[in-house]
């Protein structure tokens, strides 16, 4: 017999008859746990915990915006006006801002990625990122800055909603559903927090939309 | 990894006089006592969200096999390789192969405890495949050439100094004591390992029956670029840790890092499923997910099931007594702390593991913050029946718990035994009250007295209606 064989026939073995269950119809129902009560105003909210897990954060009205705020936040912190970033944001008018973005994979040696997202979280101010041709993970892992730009919209109440609206729009799940919740962070040296471990040293939220869009 | 937990007691009493260690074991109460603590307070109905995630880890432990073929199925549908493994060394004949397969020669791994209880690097070494540890303390912890000492911060036991030394002699880069700079230096050690790795290794949190996914959180983003960069991909789990849907983890997701370190979320939480699109610029081409029993299958249906449905937080040990005072080392295996009494003499025979089961004051503390509800005294406690039934105890202890257990069920025998000897304590303690030396549990009384008891039983106060 194989190890799979034996493991599972000592399972079944082991197994109280009475306590068994239909697995794939308790699969089907999709059932959702306790939540835990959320304001009414998840963009504020999603706004608030995003700072709490160390993202900046500022708003827009619109898209058109977008590279200013960006030029803005790289000039203050000195970074260089230089980022790969996601098809889905490449029309953005970057060179006006003064700011030369390339659609491509990420490297190593890339300081700035700019992406979109799929969803924001407002329960824990997350981003939920959805990996794919246009979407490459490594935009928002490689580079020591992320900027992920959010439309008010995008913004759901919790994760068990993202779960909801994934399975609606796309039916299967991607390669990778990468939910970001700020900067990299290590504690391992004496249980102090130190941002930047291993992906980005910041992240940089852009909340687009005008009061009207409010959901 | 090599069991010493027969040497629990040695080591242990070193680690009391180890001034270093007490002062690293004292932040990690601070923090992650009261981060969990704090964490906790802002979900107002954290109670019956535990309620809800014991309940998903139960229904788990009662249907594994069920689940586990709805997740091979999942898994395999979208190109994923799942394998089965019965013991470490089968873990680590599957990984070899692998990487013989592809002709893999880098690995980077991201922190995986399972791996642990395989020595998988020493053995990938063996086979000519070099494997970086990329989670900063696991990283710390292989040019130290040390064990992990703590589940969640497996570096705990190394101050700043030491670490800065450590990096100092490795690295040949001048020395810093900035926590913020040492990080750095790893992230520049690290980062061409990298990008130059073809094989990333890495453990699941958990196991999605609904999407044959992996879930894996991390904080520091080496989990995603182990599983992002490489061609190869090799998650290794145990085969307890499935759970049936996307709702159901997220009610898990809730809870593991707050009891862990009191975050409400981890930075990055990814859920990986099958391989990359032809046109994806990264993700792995190949996915393997390796399933290791290694003794879990056989604590079903035995009164250590309840084990089974643990998540690896580390709250139990964060909060336990013996654990903030003796550290994960002296355990002697990978898990240390509560669950580590009950799983290392489970996985490596309680008769290699005396002490662990011992190795509690039984103040259900553990029980008290476990996220799932596992009634981790109740399972010390059996483990301790069966040390007995198996004639594991010197035979001293035998003969007095048998004495006590055959007056115990005399209530008469019981009631003129306790005041002889009560009479009799109070006499040999004399006039201070209080008994520096008592022959039987001379161990004991080593580094404490023992209160006299007062001459009457609670028995005689309670026949004569005084209260005192």
């Amino acid at each position: 017999m194989s190890a799979r064989d034996n493991i599972l026939a000592r399972i079944a073995q082991a197994r109280n008859p009475h306590a068994a269950v239909d697995v794939d119809n308790e699969i089907r129902r999709h059932s959702r746990g306790p939540v835990p009560p959320l304001e009414k105003d998840l963009v504020k909210r999603f706004c608030e915990q995003a700072v709490r897990l160390a993202s900046d954060v500022v708003s827009a009205k619109t898209n058109s915006e977008v590279p200013d705020l960006v030029a803005r936040y790289l000039n203050e912190r000195r970074l260089p006006l230089k980022a790969v970033c996601w098809p889905s944001v490449a029309s953005l008018d970057w060179r006006a801002a003064g700011i030369e973005a390339e659609t491509r994979a990420a490297r190593g040696d890339d300081l700035v990625g700019i992406t979109g997202t799929f969803l924001g979280i407002a329960e824990t101010g997350t981003l939920m990122q959805l990996s794919g041709t246009s979407t490459p993970a490594a935009v928002s892992l490689l580079p020591e800055t992320h900027v992920a730009v959010v439309e008010k919209s995008q913004i759901v109440a919790t994760m068990e909603d993202a779960w909801d609206r994934l399975r609606a729009e796309h039916g299967v799940l991607p390669r990778a559903v990468n939910f970001v919740s700020g900067p990299s962070r290590t504690a391992d040296i004496e249980q102090t927090v130190t941002l930047g471990a291993h992906g980005p040293y910041r992240v940089l939220i852009i909340v687009v939309g005008g009061q009207d869009s409010d959901q | 990894m090599q069991v010493t937990a027969m040497h629990f007691k040695r080591k242990a009493a070193e680690n009391l006089h180890d001034e270093k260690l007490q002062r690293a074991l004292e932040r990690l109460q601070t923090n992650f006592v009261n981060g969990r603590a704090a964490a906790n307070a802002q979900l107002p109905n954290f109670e019956e969200i535990r309620n809800a995630a014991a309940e998903i880890r139960r229904k788990v432990t009662e249907n594994l096999d069920r689940y586990l073929l709805r997740f091979e199925q999942e898994a395999t549908a979208r190109g994923a390789v799942v394998h089965w493994a019965e013991t470490p060394d089968d873990v680590n004949r599957i990984v070899a192969d692998i990487a013989r397969q592809y002709g893999l020669r880098k690995a980077v791994k991201s922190k995986s405890m399972v791996s642990e209880e395989c020595a998988l690097n020493d053995h990938l070494a063996s086979q000519g495949v070099e494997v970086l540890e990329t989670d900063l303390g696991e990283y710390i912890l292989q040019l130290a050439k040390e064990p992990p000492s703590h589940i969640v911060a497996p570096v705990v036991h190394k101050s700043k100094e030491d670490i800065s030394d450590l990096f100092e002699k490795k690295h040949r880069r001048t020395r810093t004591t900035q926590i913020a700079e040492l990080c750095r230096e790893a992230r520049e050690i690290l980062r061409p390992g990298f990008l130059s790795a073809d094989l990333g290794i890495s453990g699941g949190n958990f196991i999605i029956a609904e999407t044959g996914s992996v879930l894996i959180v991390t904080n520091e983003g080496n989990g995603r670029l182990t599983t992002t960069l490489p061609r190869v991909h090799v998650a290794i789990t145990g085969i307890e840790k499935v759970v049936p849907t996307l709702e159901d983890v997220t009610t898990l997701l809730r809870l593991l890092p707050r009891s862990a370190t009191g975050q409400s979320i981890t930075n990055y939480v990814s859920v990986l499923t099958g391989t990359k699109g032809k046109s994806d610029t990264d993700g792995a081409e190949h996915f393997h997910i390796i399933l290791l029993d290694n003794g879990r299958s056989r604590l079903l249906g035995t009164e250590l099931q309840p084990m089974l449905r643990c998540i690896r937080c580390g709250a139990c040990m964060n909060h336990c007594p013996v654990y903030q005072n003796v550290g994960g080392h002296a355990y002697g295996w990978v898990y240390p702390g509560p669950m580590g009494s009950v799983l290392t003499p489970s996985f490596v025979g309680l008769a290699n593991a005396l002490d662990l089961p011992q190795a509690s004051t039984f103040c259900g503390e553990c029980a008290v913050v476990c996220p799932v509800k596992i009634p981790l005294p109740d399972l010390l406690r059996h483990l301790r029946t069966r040390q007995m039934e198996q004639r594991l105890r010197p035979w001293q202890e035998r003969a007095a718990l048998s004495v006590w257990s055959w007056m115990a069920q005399r209530p008469a025998v019981y009631a003129v035994g306790a005041r002889i000897v009560a009479r009799l304590l109070r006499l040999l303690a004399g006039d201070k009250k209080r008994l520096r030396y008592l022959i039987g549990v001379s161990e004991w009384t080593k580094g404490r007295d023992m209160p006299a008891p007062a001459g009457r039983t609670f028995r005689d106060l309670y026949k004569s209606g005084k209260t005192s």
